[in-house]
């Protein structure tokens, strides 16, 4: 596949970077902006609950660069209604359409609650927003994302922050086979590997925070994922040969029936 | 169902021989564990435990990095009235105390709120003693009304509510709740608290709970270390912090370790509680609780907060008063208990980001 028809399009706009990156738990915001450029990011994720536009030095977002898509998240939200009144506030406050919506009543394992956030999927597609929701992986969860008008499906790979990798592996990648989106594995995600694992089942995308931002340096960590991605997507348009279980000997025992 | 239940469950275990039994080996094993019963925190508290600090110290720093990354929540407390009709033996604003008394004006609010805000703050704490005459549910209401204005998040720590009480300074705008039960031991409770309604052991225990149910968006609980036996008080916390978290998902849980400063008033039988001894009590709780938020006020000196950053804490309070209108009043007023950590918001933010560590000064907003 050449390069040009490998973009990732979501909401109709062409992505050249199929690593996301959040912005929360880093030691300090000035490192961000090398972040996105040591990652080649172009999505970058942050929750309104932290955005301070009062506040010069604290506002997160004049450390994103003007040419990244914002991704505003919900974080903190319990229901559909608290990530409904979030996004509205956060297109308010001049963070663009996208969103993703992060619906957690679950404050031990920060699971996300699917039922709540095909709630706010429906309502805030309506209303002209690109929403990309955070999930766990399930198949009719997913679908109903779908008929609500998400523009892309997030499912988690194990819980937020764990760095626990592809734990619910299986799930993704029936959703990746089901589902006529782009899926972006969220959370989990705690190693070059994993990402790379993740593209070459076949996401579309991953979105890694905890892994690069509590990294002890976050840049070069950055620069570790943006490859990984790479080379997990790569491997997955080459298209594996197929997995065997047992060896397939070079020299054929029955070669000199053919001769 | 009430916390109380759990508290009557284990009110007799026998303390003293769990820690007598207790050997550094069974410390070892629970550091190297995934999740923890509460034996296991039992475990952690135990004497044996004290030689295991900086093991301890070292998994409680990871788990709170995984969890809330190098960040830390500022805040303020800002007290708006010190009337108070509690006798209670360890509280300078005990109603037997002939102290300078005040309450301030909703204009005296508005200026006081002013004066924190310009600082950066974004998240403040408000107080007052327990007086229905003097600061009424009412009053209250509308101080939240006019802080509002000023910051995005607002907490209260202020005498036990009903549930529709808390619904209503919910709606008002107040999204969380600070109410420590001072002492869980019931007899030692009922010895301090010597007169008020400050008595009702129950009422208190229950606050936190019918704050969830009102849908606080956050609960922050404590006992006053040094009113009892610490390892005891700080098991009971733990418990309480657990019971909460489980039966109430959808609120964040937080802890606060205050111990007895000086203050004006009586009371004499404070049991010692040393650096090291705060330290264990933290970390214990980190092990037990990875997810839970670790609250250290400016009770402590600038030198132990500076340490305690990298050890778990996750909130922190910065440029305080004690005193009712103490950043903006020209007349002073008597303060709960005396500060130790007097430097400025600017100061404290100098000193994380130094440390390696975000300060947080917005993590909510109303919506």
């Amino acid at each position: 596949m050449c390069k040009q028809m490998d973009k990732l399009v979501i909401g109709g706009i062409e992505l050249d970077s199929r690593l996301f990156i959040g912005t929360g738990k880093f030691p300090n915001k000035k490192v961000i902006p090398n972040v996105i450029k040591s990652s080649k990011a172009k999505v970058i994720t942050m929750a309104l609950r932290r955005v301070d536009l009062n506040s010069k030095e604290e506002n997160i977002l004049d450390y994103i660069p003007k040419d990244c898509i914002l991704l505003p998240n919900t974080s903190g939200a319990r229901n559909a209604e608290e990530a409904v009144r979030i996004a509205r506030l956060a297109k308010a406050m001049g963070c663009g359409n996208w969103i993703k919506i992060e619906v957690i009543s679950d404050n031990k394992y920060l699971l996300p609650d699917n039922f709540e956030t095909i709630k706010a999927t429906e309502i805030l597609a309506k209303e002209g927003f690109i929403v990309l929701p955070y999930m766990s992986p399930d198949l009719m969860a997913a679908k109903s994302l779908v008929s609500a008008g998400a523009a892309a499906v997030m499912p988690l790979g194990a819980p937020i922050g764990t760095n626990k990798g592809l734990q619910t592996r299986e799930l993704i990648r029936i959703l990746i086979d089901e589902i006529d989106l782009p899926i972006i594995v969220d959370a989990g995600i705690g190693k070059p590997s994993h990402a790379a694992e993740a593209m070459e089942i076949g996401a579309a995308a991953v979105l890694v925070n905890t892994a690069i931002a509590t990294a002890g340096d976050p840049v070069k960590m950055g620069k570790a994922f943006s490859l990984s991605v790479k080379a997990g997507r790569m491997a997955y348009i080459s298209k594996f040969g197929p997995e065997k279980n047992y060896a397939q000997a070079s020299s054929p025992l029955t070669g000199f029936l053919n001769m | 169902m009430s916390f109380y239940n759990e508290y009557l469950k284990l009110r007799n275990f026998d303390f003293t021989n769990f820690f007598r039994k207790t050997t550094k080996s069974d410390v070892l094993k629970v550091i190297n564990k995934g999740s923890l019963d509460k034996y296991d925190f039992l475990t952690l508290l135990s004497h044996a435990a004290q030689s295991l600090l900086e093991e301890m110290a070292q998994k409680s720093h990871r788990l709170t990095v995984q969890n809330f990354g190098k960040t830390m929540l500022l805040y303020t407390p800002m007290y708006i009235a010190n009337h108070c009709v509690n006798k209670c033996s360890y509280c300078g604003f005990n109603v037997t105390n002939n102290i300078i008394r005040k309450k301030l004006t909703l204009e005296e609010i508005e200026e006081e709120a002013k004066v924190i805000s310009s600082t950066g703050l974004r998240h403040i704490l408000i107080l007052t003693g327990e007086s229905n005459k003097e600061t009424p549910v009412s009053y209250i209401v509308d101080a939240i009304k006019v802080i509002r204005k000023y910051f995005d998040a607002i907490s209260i720590e202020i005498y036990p509510l009903t549930e529709n009480e808390y619904k209503k300074v919910v709606d008002a705008g107040a999204e969380s709740l600070t109410i420590y039960q001072e002492v869980y031991d019931e007899k030692i409770y009922d010895k301090v608290h010597i007169a008020g309604p400050k008595k009702n052991y129950k009422f208190r225990l229950d606050a936190p709970e019918r704050g969830c149910k009102a849908k606080m968006r956050g609960i922050n609980i404590g006992s006053l270390l040094g009113l009892n036996d610490w390892r005891k008080e700080a098991f009971f916390t733990g418990l309480h912090a657990e019971y909460l978290q489980n039966k109430y998902s959808d609120t964040e849980i937080s802890v606060s370790l205050p111990r007895l400063r000086p203050h004006a008033g009586s009371f004499n039988d404070i049991y010692t509680v040393n650096d090291k001894d705060l330290v264990q009590i933290m970390l214990a709780i980190r092990l037990f609780l990875p997810r839970i938020g670790i609250n250290i006020s400016t009770r402590e000196n600038q030198y132990l907060r500076d340490n305690l950053i990298p050890l778990g804490v996750t909130k922190m309070s910065a440029g305080v008063s004690t005193e009712v209108g103490g950043h903006s009043s020209k007349t002073k007023s008597d303060s709960q208990f005396e500060i130790s950590d007097k430097r400025s918001v600017e100061e404290i933010r100098r000193v994380l980001l130094a440390r390696g560590y975000q300060p947080v000064f917005k993590d909510w907003m109303h919506i």
